[in-house]
């Protein structure tokens, strides 16, 4: 069976969400692999919340929030940034890698802009494969159940 | 406040992988505001811990726990039931807390996580610098409130030692020298003749210090 990804998007309500919901509207077409979590702002997204959908079994995430300086709250997309460039980091010494975490800055009124971002974050992931903690989970059940 | 920074990921792993059962224990206070050793960064390790270890193919359970102070004992003592169901313990506290858990443990290995770096001040989020030594010998009122001992680079107490250029310390180029700074703040606090006094050397040997607050003296002290 082919893999399809499971990515979670963590997005900001007023900027790309709005986003979303109009590539929704306008019913421009992109692969049916993110799931969303709406944050009233990217500045709440806690590196925990990012390494708990991994523990979870997400395949990527994305972080989205508002074009830098247009945050509603002023600073905080650049707040997730700098949590995205350490989990980053995290991730990579966990060995799950940390090129399947990125972060993108889509103004309200860019829906295409989301929707090209799903399909490369979605292309990305196809290329790296299932987390390895799913693949992991996976062998092991085959094996128990083969004994 | 008491600065750390937690120690690398592998070298915690390597400590703790195989204990069947390890709780890990953040530390509410010092630790925490320097996002070192408090509730996040306890929730932290164990779910880089748990992947990691998994990924690895090895089962550990890990528990979580926060308690305010790791270097009082009635904030210890919270955590024995749970101390008691596991097998090893991380403490995310400075080597004070570390060692005061041990100590009431001592049937449980205890593995620090983080190293503990020295005493400074909150600058910005994430951005902290050293300010004192715990010398036991404060020269702070001498010195317009700069420590010569944390603050120079060679520690003197009588003056600088005559290589700083332009106001730039000759061990660091990129850090003030002590000296100037203090010779410019007493110079504008009209100050300037506490500087011809001589300070005698300090006291360099170390023994691990202990404090008995005078009204607490009569219960604590111990006869000589």
């Amino acid at each position: 069976m082919a893999f399809v990804p499971k990515i979670e998007a963590l997005i900001c309500t007023y900027c790309t969400y709005t986003a979303a919901d109009m590539a929704g509207a306008a019913r421009m077409q992109y692969p049916a692999t993110v799931r969303i979590v709406k944050y009233l702002c990217t500045g709440r997204i806690d590196i925990l919340h990012i390494l708990k959908a991994f523990e979870a079994g997400a395949d990527a995430v994305m972080v989205s929030g508002c074009e830098v300086g247009d945050c509603h709250f002023l600073e905080g997309n650049l707040r997730a940034q700098e949590r995205v460039e350490y989990t980053k980091h995290l991730l990579d010494e966990i060995g799950i890698g940390g090129e399947r975490l990125e972060m993108f800055h889509i103004g309200a009124s860019d829906a295409p802009q989301w929707a090209e971002a799903v399909r490369q974050m979605t292309e990305r992931v196809q290329a790296l494969g299932p987390n390895p903690l799913t693949v992991k989970r996976h062998s092991e059940v085959q094996v128990e159940e083969k004994s | 406040m008491i600065i750390a920074e937690r120690k690398p990921f592998d070298e915690i792993k390597q400590m703790i992988q195989d204990y069947p059962k390890v709780l890990i224990v953040g530390c509410g206070t010092c630790v925490a505001v320097c996002l070192a050793g408090g509730e996040k960064e306890v929730g932290i390790l164990a779910a880089e811990l748990r992947m990691a270890l998994e990924l690895e193919g090895k089962k550990i359970e890990i528990g979580e726990t926060t308690v305010e102070r790791q270097c009082d004992r009635e904030f210890l003592e919270a955590v024995a039931s749970q101390v008691e169901q596991y097998d090893a313990v991380i403490s995310m506290a400075c080597g004070v807390g570390v060692q005061f858990l041990a100590e009431m443990y001592p049937e449980k290995p205890v593995y620090p996580a983080v190293n503990t770096t020295f005493l400074g001040a909150n600058e910005d989020i994430g951005f902290y610098t050293e300010r004192c030594s715990a010398c036991s010998t404060c020269y702070l009122a001498l010195t317009g409130g700069i420590c010569p001992v944390t603050m120079c680079s060679k520690g003197l107490l009588n003056g600088p030692c005559g290589g700083p250029v332009n106001g730039m310390c000759e061990v660091d180029r990129t850090r003030p020298c002590a000296w100037c700074q203090i010779y410019e703040r007493l110079k504008q606090q009209g100050r300037l003749d506490l500087l011809k006094g001589v300070v005698p050397a300090r006291e360099f040997r170390h023994k691990p210090a202990q404090f008995i607050h005078p009204a607490y003296k009569k219960k604590f002290e111990r006869p000589q």
